[in-house]
């Protein structure tokens, strides 16, 4: 390994310093640093979106529209997360997320009422993460590579079942899910199946023995090896989880579309990695947040909805992101630098 | 009054990174026209102090002074304007370019300033290794496709192809057949006759016998010899050197009777291809067994091998006279074997993480239930095992990289207290720590044992073998060539058995 030129610690080395974060900092812990700094973010992005259109933007329906998109790639988030803590990256979600969309909502599926496109949508997806961690954990290959052929082949199948069309939904206990009958105290179920799924990642992450060990093998694989953990495993279950995830998000999107495409989740892995980067995640591993990540899915969809509102085009959105991750990375270097 | 000035000056220089002092005021002269061999075991400061003349590296105190007048190597760049050129042992070639593009890498001969003169940069690097007696390499192949013998000469062609004065080699020969090795010699002494001046780096002692003018030995980041004639020197002046001690250690008192007990870790037949031949050894709980050797004569592997981290060819690793499953780390832990390997940042620890979480990652089953950790259980155990290694700071919840050498490796052996492990396997139990705190790492492995551990120790610090072991196997290129308990075996004995393979001094 390169010993980067660090700065000098004390000669002797006992205990120095790493470097001296001014006092509230300590105090706060930089964890929450930049939870705040994240959420500042998003409360300045609210502000903008009451002043350029204080009607259509903090309109209940509008927000809880905001919440619902934001629900969709925020639980493919959640399991991305994990897979880029561990040292991995998944490209394929965005193409699970189709897959699983068509699969679930194909003529014969539907056959089979509510529970026979949620179950489907979960078993293809999990399906999708099984064959990329028996590739990357047993087959030794890349993560990169791995997923990217994933990607190519389940959008593939995807287009292959639908045929280039959209199929819709017609079991209606599926589609009064998006109702706004269904929705709790003004919450939307999927904003709530959203929030279970950040409470559960966050808990996983940071409570149980499967978390700490998804940090040990993206901190130090080799560690991790030689202090007893089983790395391959780790690695298959990470995708497995991920792959879980974009089952489950593909079903919000089947009630929030009340159809199945496989252009679906088109540029979620893209999306995903982002919101998981502003969010404080190291794309080399071993650190993670799924607080920053689902803090970075409500930013970016409600830069989205802003620039949706105020008839500007997509392509300066994009734009708008992309200086939003240059941003953000310079900024947490500076507030919450790790070496 | 003044002689000439030496080609290069090196003083006082120190250079520190997070945990550990990798050069402690190193001096180091260099004459032009002269061989100057470094010498020092594994982590004893070469790398640091090649690449902080490479301008890899700034130190943090000291001066470089190069013929007479004081500079300052910002970057590789400027080493390389003044004349200094280094081969990395990991060669630094880029193998889908060609010879040529290779050894011009950086400073292509264009014409207009930007298009490069491919047939000028193909004949200046067939003469360039016509020089160095490779006429055979053709400038057009792509590197990837030579040997690692031609790869070698490329490296050297491109370090020539600047106006150099100086060559730093980094272990040249550990890649070479024998008669290649005379080629290098050759061309080396060609350089010196030109009035270049080499450094070079290895652990052959022999070479350094055959080509080197002085010699300057490393240990722990200190010159501990400084510009010895090579020619004069006896070698097991050098290897005591290399492996002795520099301060009188304290080493903690073995008891009295040797223990009884069956022995813990049974190792039969183990052996590796090409690393180590069949190796039988027992370890009892509360002895400590040492493995003693130069580099090269296969104890990390050994190691390695017993910890099931590495796959033997044959024989097997019994602990309690259950025999392990080969190849398989999990095996060994689950049956009660831990590892303080010997690079602790990049085998051991997580850098990222805190001390508390370094020590609970391999007994994470003792304070959860179900996979759901109780943090306060968690805390307490982890601040339980390191206040009984007297862990400085005394507060695991501090990131175990800004901790000292000394006291990372007790973060190791407290993860493997924890877990409550039979068999502790220490590599190089001491690389990178501090001289002063040497004696205390020593005292906790004693009181480990005593209280029934059984310690398979590899140093390659002879009198730490002998200090710390209560039993001693002298290795030498993968056979062990002799086995006494530790106090029957002096450092010269031990010396002459690692370099000679007959027990005849």
């Amino acid at each position: 390994m390169t010993q980067h030129v660090s700065p000098p610690r004390d000669g002797t080395g006992k205990a120095a310093p790493v470097d001296a974060p001014p006092a509230w900092r300590v105090r706060l812990g930089r964890a929450d640093v930049r939870t705040l700094t994240l959420l500042g973010v998003l409360a300045v992005l609210v502000l903008i979106g009451g002043i350029t259109q204080p009607d259509s933007f903090l309109d209940t329906r509008n927000l809880q529209l905001v919440l619902t998109q934001a629900s969709v790639i925020g639980v493919v988030t959640v399991g991305m997360t994990f897979v880029i803590v561990s040292g991995g990256i998944d490209l394929s979600v965005g193409a699970i997320v189709a897959l699983a969309s068509v699969w679930a909502t194909t003529v014969a599926t539907q056959e089979y009422g509510f529970f026979g496109i949620l179950f489907t949508a979960i078993v293809v997806g999990v399906g999708c993460g099984l064959v990329n961690g028996v590739l990357i954990a047993f087959g030794q290959m890349v993560p990169f590579i791995a997923t990217l052929a994933m990607l190519a082949s389940a959008r593939g199948l995807a287009l292959q079942i639908t045929d280039g069309r959209t199929q819709v939904v017609t079991v209606s206990s599926v589609l009064d899910l998006g109702e706004r009958d269904a929705y709790v105290l003004g919450i939307p179920p999927l904003v709530l199946v959203f929030a279970a799924v950040t409470v559960i990642g966050w808990l996983v992450l940071n409570r149980t023995t499967f978390g700490r060990r998804t940090v040990a093998v993206g901190g130090n694989a080799e560690a991790a090896r030689l202090a007893g953990i089983d790395v391959r495993r780790q690695r298959l279950y990470l995708y497995l989880l991920s792959g879980l995830c974009c089952g489950i998000a593909a079903f919000l999107l089947i009630v929030l579309a009340g159809s199945g495409q496989n252009t679906n989740g088109n540029l979620y892995e893209l999306d995903a990695i982002a919101a998981a980067i502003i969010g404080g995640t190291l794309l080399t591993g071993g650190r993670g947040h799924i607080l920053g990540s689902v803090l970075g899915v409500l930013i970016f969809t409600t830069i989205t909805n802003i620039f949706a509102l105020n008839n500007l085009q997509t392509d300066v959105q994009q734009i708008a992101k992309g200086a939003i991750i240059v941003a953000a990375v310079l900024v947490q270097r500076r507030t919450a630098s790790t070496h | 009054m003044a002689p000439e000035p030496p080609l290069l000056s090196m003083s006082g220089i120190t250079k520190s990174f997070p945990g550990v002092r990798a050069l402690d005021g190193v001096d180091l002269d260099v004459q032009a026209g002269e061989v100057h061999c470094l010498l020092g075991q594994n982590g004893a400061g070469k790398s640091t102090l090649i690449k902080v003349l490479a301008g890899a590296h700034q130190p943090d105190t000291g001066t470089i002074r190069w013929r007479g007048e004081e500079v300052t190597l910002r970057s590789p760049i400027a080493a390389m304007r003044l004349g200094i050129a280094t081969i990395y042992q990991e060669l630094d070639l880029v193998e889908h370019l060609s010879v040529a593009e290779n050894v011009h890498l950086g400073h292509e001969p264009t014409a207009a300033g930007f298009v490069v003169r491919g047939r000028a940069a193909k004949e200046s690097t067939a003469a360039l290794l016509k020089r160095l007696g490779h006429p055979e390499v053709d400038p057009g192949r792509l590197v990837g496709d030579l040997s690692a013998a031609q790869q070698q000469i490329v490296s050297m062609a491109r370090a020539l192809s600047h106006d150099v004065r100086l060559i730093v080699m980094d272990e040249p020969s550990a890649a070479l057949d024998p008669d290649e090795v005379d080629n290098l010699f050759r061309i080396v002494a060609d350089l010196t006759a030109d009035g270049v001046a080499v450094v070079y780096i290895s652990h052959r002692l022999e070479e350094i016998r055959r080509i080197g003018d002085r010699v300057t030995v490393l240990k722990d980041g200190r010159a501990v010899a400084r510009g010895l004639p090579a020619e004069s020197t006896p070698t097991r002046e050098v290897v005591a050197l290399m492996t002795g001690r520099n301060v009188e250690y304290v080493f903690p008192e073995r008891p009295i009777a040797p223990p009884a007990a069956e022995p813990v870790l049974s190792v039969r037949g183990l052996a590796r291809h090409g690393e180590f031949a069949p190796l039988d050894l027992e370890v009892r709980p509360g002895e400590i067994v040492g493995l003693a050797g130069l580099v090269g004569s296969g104890r990390s592997e050994i190691l390695e091998t017993v910890y099931g981290a590495r796959k033997a060819s044959a024989g097997q690793v019994l602990v309690d006279g259950r025999p392990l499953r080969p190849g398989s780390v999990r095996a060994a832990v689950r049956a009660g074997l831990g590892l303080a390997p010997e690079e602790r940042k990049a085998q051991a620890l997580l850098m990222l993480e805190s001390v508390t979480r370094n020590v609970s990652v391999s007994a994470m089953s003792r304070f959860s239930r179900g996979g759901w950790i109780d943090r306060g259980a968690e805390l307490g155990a982890a601040r339980k095992a390191t206040r009984e290694l007297s862990l400085r700071p005394d507060n695991p919840s501090v990131p175990v990289r800004t901790l000292s050498g000394g006291n990372q490796q007790k973060a190791v052996l407290a993860r493997w207290l924890l877990r409550g492990c039979k068999v502790l396997l220490l590599d190089e139990p001491t690389r990178g720590v501090d001289v002063g705190a040497r004696a205390e790492l020593y005292a906790v492995i004693r009181r480990l044992a005593d209280e029934g551990l059984a310690v398979l120790l590899v140093s390659s610090e002879v009198p730490e073998v002998l200090g710390l072991a209560d039993r001693v196997l002298v290795l030498r290129e993968g056979r062990v060539v002799h086995e006494a308990p530790a106090r029957e075996l002096d450092e010269h004995r031990v010396l002459d058995l690692v370099m000679e393979g007959s027990p005849a001094s």
